[in-house]
Parts: structure tokens; C-alpha cells; sequence
């Protein structure tokens, strides 16, 4: 009884001084519209996620070394040899990956909902930046696994920027801390990361979170109930006298059990998959590489790659741009009238739009076809099918001449080019001729690059890719390979 | 007799104009303080953007170890290599015996994104592995997204030795 009543005591004494358990009592009962459900609860997701990175970074910090010639033996050390230090990474990567991931649902839900209608306009406005921020701090922390990877995806990130007019060699160089990546590069991102973007999260998620409790939170949508910025207020108002709930425990149970998920699937994670494997060493003369940025950047990887020659610097400069002013007009220019999405196809619509474009752009990069299959090996001698010389000659050089690299053959090889299993079928002797000697559209010219005999050989073989028997034709070929119609007579003609 | 005692105070409170004037002078001091710590934390962060660093020629190797017609990657240290880099201060180039005994030193650098380019021998191209860029032998652009052909370093012959100017990542 005596502890009980000393421990009383001591905390209406620092009550008394601080005022702070009143405060965050009535900041967690402080009225919420009532029903507000599971849409609700990826705000709070995102804050634990972060929390999280926030614990894990802190640990991880304590043995990283932000030297650029000593961080990858640290990382080394963490994932292999110091305890729990593979876990640990694990944990900061998926959480990481956790917190994009819930920021752009974060996001989707609250424009679906019409949540940053008046007056919350102000709340949407720092959640853009938090988003941006977040990016930020995952590509940041991608660089602090300093490996091959990292080094070619800061040379990647400095080309990019360094296409912005008039200063773009400046922001280049102000990326790599020089004029080359070095000794630099590494302690400037690591500043960024640990001190300068943790700073402005902390500062916009006070923001955030002061204007939810200024502001309230935006009760469900419902079809016909208009925002009108002069009547919302008292209207809001009255709705949480009538009706409203506190926030603990009657809505908050719900962000514990999802907040309680996010952990254990991020733990589960880590233990189970673990973080990304470390390349090879931090050495920009390595040039092996064939370096791919992580699974949320993806996407833009993909756009990259497939932009029509030319428009890259237009896009990469002006996208980003136009991304940020549409996200911040979002409210200037929709603040008022329907919320719920039933009465607001376009905003459903250009959801839609965007997520179907960021997951098609996704599996497109995590396939990327454009990319050169390095590690295609010659075709088997079942597979060249013949003993013809032309045409094993042909079936070798298909591989040395970098041709497997971009094209398939029965599944083998690279997908930058068309599919030539069945190539004799859809062109002619004189085509597949025309078109390596030429090249065209992603197509190198082989005209000065293959001999004579070569090109025969490599024709030859090309001419036998057929599943039809000797003696037939598709019809699909053209005209000369009409002519020309059985391979092997054709190829057996000729002198190797 | 309490409210006559807290009279002096009251008259102790300033006047509209000194008011105004303290309240400008506090900002102004603010402001000053501000500056003074904040223009040389600024000026040190950006500081790698005042640097001119000049450029640096690095010996590759003996001109007797290049064969004519070959393209093969050395490998040097950037132009401003800082004591703690490690490996990290290392960069390469492609370099071209051409067969009139000249050198070419090709950027290892893609020209869209700056992606390492690989050279394939037995085809004569560089191909990047990123977004598909590829190159003749001459650096030109043979297929793929890079607006232009490869950067290009100088190059020279000193005392037998090949040496190439380490230069910034070539961006533009």
C-alpha cells in the first residue's frame, strides 16, 4: 500500500509539472466519427513501419562504418558474422519496403475517400512530401549497402539528374559529392539518410499528426454528402457530438491489430527470406555487373527502358516535376463537393490507371526483356539439329556474335530481339540477309562486323529454324524463301 | 494597497515603438545567428560543387602490352582519389589499339544512364546490360536508348606507358 500510494504520488507530482498524461489522454479519446473501419487503419500502418526503421536503423548504425573503403567489410560483417546482424537487416529492408508500400495504399485510400477534401487540404500537402521523402530514404538506404549494385545505382541516379537543364551537372555532382564517385559519395548519402531526410520525416509526421488531431478525422464517405467549406465544420462538429466515439480503444484496436501484422509479416520476412544478398565489392572498374535498383523502383527502371529514343531527358526531368505540382494542385483544384468514389469515377478511374501502369511497368522490369541474356550459353548440338558444317558453324557464331544474347532459339537466349525459333517461316533467305547486314530499329548492322562466310553460315543457320518437314513451306514467308523453300537443300548448296 | 504596488510594474512595459522596435531587433539577431551558422554548414555541404579538381593522367600500361585490333578494360584511380575510399576510387576505361598504333579510351560509361557497357570480342560491340544500349567498336551507336556514342578520355604515350586523363563521370 505504501509503494502504491508513493507511486501515486510521484505521478501526480510530474503530472502537476508537466500537464503530459492529461495531454495524451485527451489526445487518444479525443472524438472520432464512428464506423470509420478498416480503410483507416494504413496511416497508422505507415507510422509503425517507420517507427520500425527507426529502431532498426539506430542498431544498425551503432556498427556501420560511413567510410566508403570500409563499409561493405562492416556489411560483410553484419550479415554474416554479427549476431542477429542478417535478421537486423532483414528487418530494415522489409520495413523499408513496408512503409512504401503502405504509404501509396496510405495514399490511394485517402483520395479514393475524398480524405483531403476541406479542411484537411493541408494534411495532403505534407502526406505528398512524406511520400517523396520516403522514396528518398529508400534509394538512400539502397546506396548504404555499398556494394556493385549501390555504386552503379548512385552513377545511374547522378546521370539522371545530371540531365536537368542548366544546373544538371551541378546536382551530379553534388549527389556524388565530387566530381566522381569516392571517398565522398558514401558519408554524404549516409548524412542524408540517418540525419537530414529522418529529420524532415519526423518534423512532417508531427505536422501530420497535429493537423489530424486539428482537423479530425475524415469520416467515411457517403454518396451525395457534399464537402461545402462553409457548412463542413459545424456539420463535422456535430456528427462527433452526436455521434462520435473516442479514438481509444473503439477505433484505435483496429491500427493495433494491423500495426501488430505489420511486424510480425516485416519479422517474418526477415527470418525467412532475409535481406537482399550483397554484390561484389564497391569497385566502379568491376564492370561484370548488371546492376537492377530495388522492387519499388523498378517500374520506373522499366520506364526507362522503353521511353522512345530521345525522350529520356524530357521525361526524367519533367515527370518527377509534373508528379509533384499534380499532387500538390490535388487539393487546390478538388477541395470541395462528392467524396465517395461511387460519385467520382475519374478519381477511381485514374487510379486504376496508375496502379495497372506501375504493376504492368513492373513486370515488365522485373523481366526486363531489353536487357542482353550475358550468360546465354552455345546452343547444344540437339538443338542446332543438324550436322550440316554451315550450319553448326552458323549455330556457333549465333552465340559469338552476341545474336543469342537478344533473340531466343527453343527457349534459349536472350528476349530483347524477336523469338527466331521459327524464323525461316516468317522470312526469306534474302530478309534474314537484308536484316543483319542492316540491323534496324534495336537491331545492330552486321555488315561490318561479320566476313562473308560468316554472314553465309549464320544465314544458313537461321534458315533451318524451322519445326515444318523438309520439303514444306509456310506460307507466311515471303517469296524468296518460296524459292528457296527446302532449308537443308539451300544450305548444302552452298561451300562453307 | 496591492494594486498601487503593482503599478511601477506596469508602467515598466514598453512603449508601442520600443515595443516594435525590440520585437525587429529580435528577428534581425535571430536572422544573424542564423546566418552565421548557417552559411558555412551550407557553404561545406556544397562545397564538392566549389572544388575544381583537376584532371589527372593515369598509366594503364605498356604500349607493348596492347595488341593492335584488341579492345581490353584497364582499370585506374579517379583523378581525386581521397585516402579512405578503398576500391571505391578505382575507375575504368575500354581501351582501342587501333591498327595504326593509336589509342581510343572509351567511358565504361553507357551513354543513356551511365550503366557499365561490356565489350564482346568476338562480336565487336559493347552492350549494356541496364536498358539494352549497344555500340560499335568505334564507340558509335549501333542499337538501343543511348542518345549518343560512348565518352571518350585522351589519351597519350609518356616513356612507354599508355596514360589516360581521369576525368569526372561523363555526364551531360
Amino acid at each position: 500500500m505504501v509503494i502504491r500510494k508513493l507511486f501515486r504520488q510521484a505521478v501526480d507530482a510530474f503530472e502537476e509539472r508537466t500537464g503530459l498524461i492529461k495531454f495524451f489522454g485527451d489526445v487518444m479519446k479525443h472524438p472520432v466519427p464512428p464506423n470509420t473501419g478498416w480503410w483507416y487503419v494504413f496511416g497508422s500502418a505507415v507510422l509503425v513501419a517507420f517507427m520500425m526503421q527507426v529502431v532498426t536503423g539506430i542498431a544498425l548504425a551503432t556498427r556501420y562504418v560511413a567510410s566508403s573503403g570500409s563499409a561493405y567489410q562492416v556489411l560483410e560483417f553484419i550479415t554474416y558474422k554479427a549476431v542477429l546482424g542478417n535478421f537486423l537487416r532483414g528487418m530494415h529492408f522489409f520495413g523499408a519496403s513496408a512503409m512504401i508500400l503502405l504509404v501509396g495504399i496510405h495514399m490511394i485510400q485517402v483520395f479514393l475517400m475524398g480524405c483531403y477534401k476541406y479542411p484537411r487540404e493541408f494534411n495532403w500537402l505534407s502526406g505528398v512530401m512524406l511520400l517523396f521523402i520516403t522514396v528518398a530514404m529508400g534509394f538512400s538506404g539502397q546506396l548504404l549497402r555499398w556494394d556493385q549494385t549501390a555504386v552503379w545505382a548512385t552513377v545511374l541516379a547522378a546521370e539522371m539528374l545530371g540531365r536537368t537543364p542548366f544546373i544538371g551537372t551541378y546536382l551530379a555532382r553534388f549527389l556524388l559529392g565530387g566530381k566522381t564517385l569516392g571517398g565522398a559519395t558514401l558519408s554524404r548519402f549516409f548524412a542524408f539518410h540517418v540525419f537530414f531526410l529522418p529529420a524532415a520525416i519526423f518534423a512532417l509526421v508531427a505536422l501530420h499528426l497535429y493537423l489530424v488531431i486539428h482537423d479530425g478525422i475524415s469520416a467515411p464517405p457517403v454518396p451525395g454528402e457534399k464537402v461545402n467549406p462553409k457548412t463542413y465544420r459545424a456539420e463535422y462538429e456535430k456528427l462527433l457530438e452526436e455521434r462520435g466515439v473516442p479514438f481509444w480503444p473503439d477505433a484505435a484496436w483496429r491500427d493495433v491489430v494491423v500495426a501488430f501484422a505489420v511486424v510480425v509479416t516485416i519479422a517474418s520476412l526477415a527470418y525467412f527470406v532475409g535481406p537482399p544478398k550483397l554484390g561484389g565489392p564497391p569497385n566502379p572498374s568491376l564492370l561484370a555487373n548488371d546492376p537492377r535498383p530495388d522492387w519499388y523502383m523498378l517500374w520506373y527502371f522499366a520506364v526507362l527502358a522503353l521511353l522512345p529514343r530521345g525522350m529520356e531527358s524530357v521525361f526524367m526531368v519533367a515527370a518527377p516535376v509534373a508528379a509533384i505540382v499534380f499532387l500538390l494542385l490535388v487539393p487546390v483544384l478538388w477541395n470541395k463537393g462528392e467524396r465517395h468514389p461511387s460519385r467520382r469515377p475519374w478519381a477511381v478511374a485514374a487510379v486504376i490507371m496508375i496502379v495497372l501502369s506501375i504493376v504492368a511497368f513492373w513486370i515488365e522490369g522485373s523481366i526486363s526483356p531489353w536487357s542482353p541474356k550475358f550468360d546465354a550459353q552455345p546452343l547444344s548440338a540437339a538443338l542446332v539439329g543438324t550436322t550440316s558444317p554451315p550450319i553448326v558453324a552458323g549455330g556457333q557464331l549465333f552465340h559469338d556474335k552476341g545474336c543469342e544474347f537478344c533473340h531466343t532459339i527453343d527457349g534459349h537466349g536472350g528476349m530483347r530481339g524477336p523469338d527466331l525459333t521459327e524464323v525461316a517461316h516468317r522470312l526469306s533467305v534474302d530478309d534474314i540477309r537484308i536484316r543483319i547486314a542492316n540491323g534496324g530499329g534495336n537491331m545492330p548492322s552486321f555488315a561490318g562486323i561479320l566476313t562473308h562466310d560468316e554472314l553465309d553460315n549464320l544465314v544458313a543457320f537461321l534458315e533451318s529454324r524451322t519445326t515444318l518437314p523438309p520439303g514444306e513451306t509456310s506460307s507466311a514467308a515471303g517469296p524468296a524463301a518460296v524459292a528457296q523453300s527446302d532449308s537443308t537443300r539451300a544450305v548444302d548448296g552452298r561451300k562453307p | 494597497m496591492a494594486s498601487e504596488t503593482r503599478k511601477p510594474s506596469q508602467g515598466e512595459a514598453l512603449s508601442p515603438e520600443r515595443r516594435r522596435f525590440m520585437g525587429r531587433l529580435s528577428i534581425a539577431l535571430s536572422a544573424v545567428a542564423a546566418a552565421i551558422v548557417g552559411v558555412p554548414v551550407v557553404g561545406f555541404i556544397l562545397g564538392p560543387l566549389l572544388v575544381t579538381d583537376k584532371d589527372v593522367w593515369r598509366p594503364v600500361g605498356a604500349v607493348d602490352t596492347f595488341k593492335a585490333g584488341e579492345t581490353v578494360s584497364v582499370s585506374f584511380l579517379d583523378p581525386s582519389p581521397m585516402a579512405w575510399a578503398g576500391v571505391s576510387a578505382m575507375t575504368a576505361a575500354w581501351l582501342r589499339r587501333l591498327e595504326s598504333g593509336d589509342f581510343v579510351a572509351f567511358a565504361v560509361n553507357c551513354a543513356h544512364l551511365g550503366c557499365p557497357v561490356r565489350w564482346l570480342p568476338k562480336a565487336d560491340l559493347f552492350m549494356c546490360p541496364c536498358h539494352g544500349g549497344v555500340y560499335y567498336a568505334d564507340g558509335s551507336v549501333a542499337a538501343g536508348p543511348p542518345p549518343r556514342g560512348l565518352f571518350k578520355y585522351p589519351v597519350r604515350v609518356r616513356e612507354g606507358q599508355v596514360e589516360i586523363l581521369a576525368s569526372a563521370v561523363p555526364i551531360e
